[in-house]
């Protein structure tokens, strides 16, 4: 764009027109920036030194004793051990799961919209619905799973009442929910790859995993940083199925740290030690989001 | 587009000012509720004040119970809380004391007086102010299914010592029938067990003792009771999986015959038939009623009871009919219909006689005759320490934590309120 240059007057009638139109569409949208995103991230990190209910005055100044307390509590550690499995399974599992769809899905053959559609479908539900369905699906005395394994000739399997397998169902119904996002963005990504050049190599010989390895890849890289950026953000994030699909439970073993902001946090009235978590989250994003960015994705701003 | 936008606002204020004047005329009260059994009855209670109060527009909104917990703070910052709002007393209602956003009706004390039982309303006093009316009341015990019983082979006699009802569940086990159903992923259910526990090792001053003295939460009743708790435990008598059953599942689950008896509120016995699987569940006829064991050399009676004192609180800034609106609320007059339907055990004096259900009765009675009726632990001690008393109770019956550690975490979570 910036190199098919535009004749000199015109581009100065732009700038000018567009100075105008910042100056009238900037301070709204500022604005709301402001009250709605940079106010609260301050506030956070102001309340984050108090002793708050979330009622009474802000006067229990404690320093820096919530994030003490939050450094040494055990089910946070526990959250954030749980947030890295997410990470870990999204780029071990979800990714390649989605990259090996995607290879198989691309083309045009007979079939292959009506998969796509279904491996997408999971996407488009609510993260919450998604939770009570698998609820049920995992519930050892009417759920489908445990009756299945039943009929198998197993006892009754209670997944979400065991520490052992509960935050695996978890995983699980996360890759189940996303593999299709991302697998989707990867098609978008192959779509974009020259044909020529996969005629050129099958011309030249080159083996099916050549192919990928040297042309597949290579031009799907953009897609895959993409897609790794939004694994990790998502991961990061994730609350509302944990809601839904544990509450955190069996003892508190499937808490993110999301999850765990809110049950201890809100949910206890505990408004600064949970702006003390806020804050550390915060921390966390921002150093994943610019830092990957930065790093890997810094060739595609230009 | 100046014009526009002159005749936009024009327009608006228009309306803005004739809103205005309809609203001059009508005071509007709005009572926000969390949506439990009472709801057709109190709807029906707002109407009946509505047609005999010209001027007057009574307003009940719902909310589901942790959402409620959850918004609350934030309602009651905003200027436009609603007037009287839904309370279970204890430490969240004096938070909201003490942060200034309820209203101190002690002017009216006298009125209410007359019509509530004495006991419970005093859960609405803090340093000698009202703040609040009770409105209905419930009790914590032991709801067992008559037909396990007998297939068990158990007599329900035995339940009244701790040893005796230890014997019941050893028994009911052996003789295939899961003893006893706990939604245990809610976690407050299982608190139900070591507060009672508690109670009858401690005695009436067990709590306040603990609130006033250095370290009093891991003294020894508050140790014994998590032991207690892990002796129960160990006979395994909650149904399998009861880690991940929810509360409303563990109903369904009893009214489907899964597990012979449960202790929960009085409100579990109607749930079961809503949420069982045949939508009918354990007739009232088939269901029996048992007080909590007593404890040999606790301090404690077996007429002691837990149990909730919920009721209402009028907001700061609300307006005078919201109070008048609130002694029309829990007159007998009004509480009729919902004690007939026995949906809950009204605080409000001379209602139990209009209560038809024979186990509603029961309850009823049990409340009047008890000698010392303990609100419920996660509502006393405020959301935070109340909730780590929830987290040790599981955690203690699935082993996890030993009753000296429960003890401990509670009391740091008091130290760190």
């Amino acid at each position: 764009m910036a190199d098919t240059a535009a004749p000199p007057p015109v581009k100065a009638n732009y700038v000018r027109s567009g100075s105008l139109t910042a100056l009238i569409f900037l301070p709204p949208a500022l604005t709301l920036f402001t009250v709605f995103v940079i106010l609260p991230i301050g506030e956070a990190g102001w309340y984050g030194f108090y002793n708050w209910n979330g009622l009474a005055a802000l006067e229990n100044f404690v320093g820096l004793q919530n994030y003490q307390q939050l450094l040494a509590n055990k089910t946070f550690h526990q959250a954030f051990i749980n947030n890295l499995l997410i990470i870990a399974v999204s780029l071990a599992v979800q990714l390649p799961l989605a990259l090996a769809m995607a290879v198989l899905l691309a083309d045009r053959l007979f079939g292959s919209v009506a998969f796509r559609m279904l491996f997408f479908l999971p996407y488009i539900l609510a993260d919450v619905a998604a939770g009570l369905i698998w609820r049920f699906m995992f519930d050892g005395d009417y759920g489908p799973i445990s009756q299945i394994w039943q009929a198998l000739g197993g006892a009754p399997l209670y997944i979400l009442a065991d520490r052992d397998w509960a935050y695996g169902a978890v995983l699980t119904v996360i890759v189940w929910k996303y593999f299709g996002f991302h697998m989707m963005l990867y098609i978008a990504g192959l779509q974009s790859i020259d044909r020529n050049l996969y005629e050129a190599a099958a011309i030249d010989g080159a083996s099916p995993w050549q192919r990928f390895r040297f042309i597949t890849l290579p031009g799907l890289s953009p897609m895959i940083k993409l897609s790794v950026f939004f694994s990790l953000l998502g991961s990061l994030q994730f609350f509302d199925m944990i809601v839904s699909l544990t509450g955190g439970g069996p003892l508190n073993s499937s808490h993110t740290m999301v999850s765990f902001l809110y049950y201890f946090g809100i949910g206890r009235m505990r408004v600064g030690f949970g702006s003390a978590v806020g804050v550390i989250l915060f921390i966390l994003c921002a150093t994943v989001a610019f830092g990957y960015k930065r790093l890997l994705m810094r060739d595609q701003d230009d | 587009m100046l014009g526009f936008l002159k005749t936009i606002a024009g327009a608006a204020m228009v309306l803005a000012v004739a809103s205005a004047s309809a609203h001059a005329e009508d005071v509007t009260v709005r009572m926000l509720h969390v949506n439990e059994t009472g709801d057709p009855y109190w709807k029906k209670i707002a109407a009946d004040y509505n047609a005999t109060h010209k001027g007057v527009k009574v307003i009940v909104d719902y909310m589901e119970n942790e959402a409620y917990k959850a918004k609350l703070p934030t309602l009651l910052q905003s200027e436009d809380r609603p007037d009287i709002i839904y309370s279970w007393a204890g430490g969240v209602m004096r938070a909201q004391i003490e942060a200034g956003y309820i209203q101190d009706i002690s002017a009216h004390k006298a009125a209410f007086d007359k019509v509530i039982y004495p006991a419970p309303l005093s859960a609405y006093e803090v340093d000698g102010k009202l703040y609040g009316v009770s409105v209905q009341l419930s009790e914590v015990l032991l709801i067992y299914n008559k037909g396990l019983l007998a297939k068990a082979g158990v007599d329900p006699a035995q339940m009244k010592t701790w040893d005796g009802f230890l014997d019941v569940l050893k028994k009911t086990k052996g003789a295939g029938v899961t003893p006893l159903i706990m939604g245990g992923a809610d976690k407050w259910p299982m608190h139900f067990f070591y507060s009672y526990l508690l109670m009858r090792l401690g005695g009436p001053d067990v709590l306040t003792k603990a609130e006033t003295t250095e370290g009093g939460f891991t003294t020894q009743p508050f140790v014994d009771a998590g032991a207690k708790l892990k002796e129960l435990a160990a006979l395994e008598p909650f149904q399998e999986g009861w880690l991940g059953t929810k509360y409303l599942p563990s109903q369904g689950q009893f009214g489907d015959g899964k597990g012979m008896m449960a202790l929960q509120l009085n409100g579990f016995i109607q749930g079961q038939q809503k949420n069982a699987t045949d939508g009918k569940g354990i007739p009232d006829d088939q269901i029996g009623l048992a007080p909590f064991p007593e404890l040999p050399g606790g301090k404690g009676k077996i007429t002691d009871t837990l149990g909730g004192v919920q009721g209402l609180l009028v907001t700061k800034g609300a307006p005078k009919e919201a109070i008048d609106f609130l002694k029309y609320f829990v007159s007998a007059e009004a509480q009729k219909a919902s004690a007939e339907a026995g949906v809950y055990v009204p605080a409000t004096k001379g209602t139990d006689a209009f209560i038809k259900n024979p186990l509603v009765a029961e309850i009823a009675r049990a409340i009047s005759n008890s000698t010392w009726h303990q609100n419920f632990l996660d509502q006393d001690l405020g959301p935070s320490v109340g909730r780590v008393v929830n987290d040790v109770s599981v955690a203690i019956a699935a082993g996890d934590m030993t009753p000296e550690e429960g003890a401990q975490q509670i009391q740091d979570a008091w130290d760190q309120r």
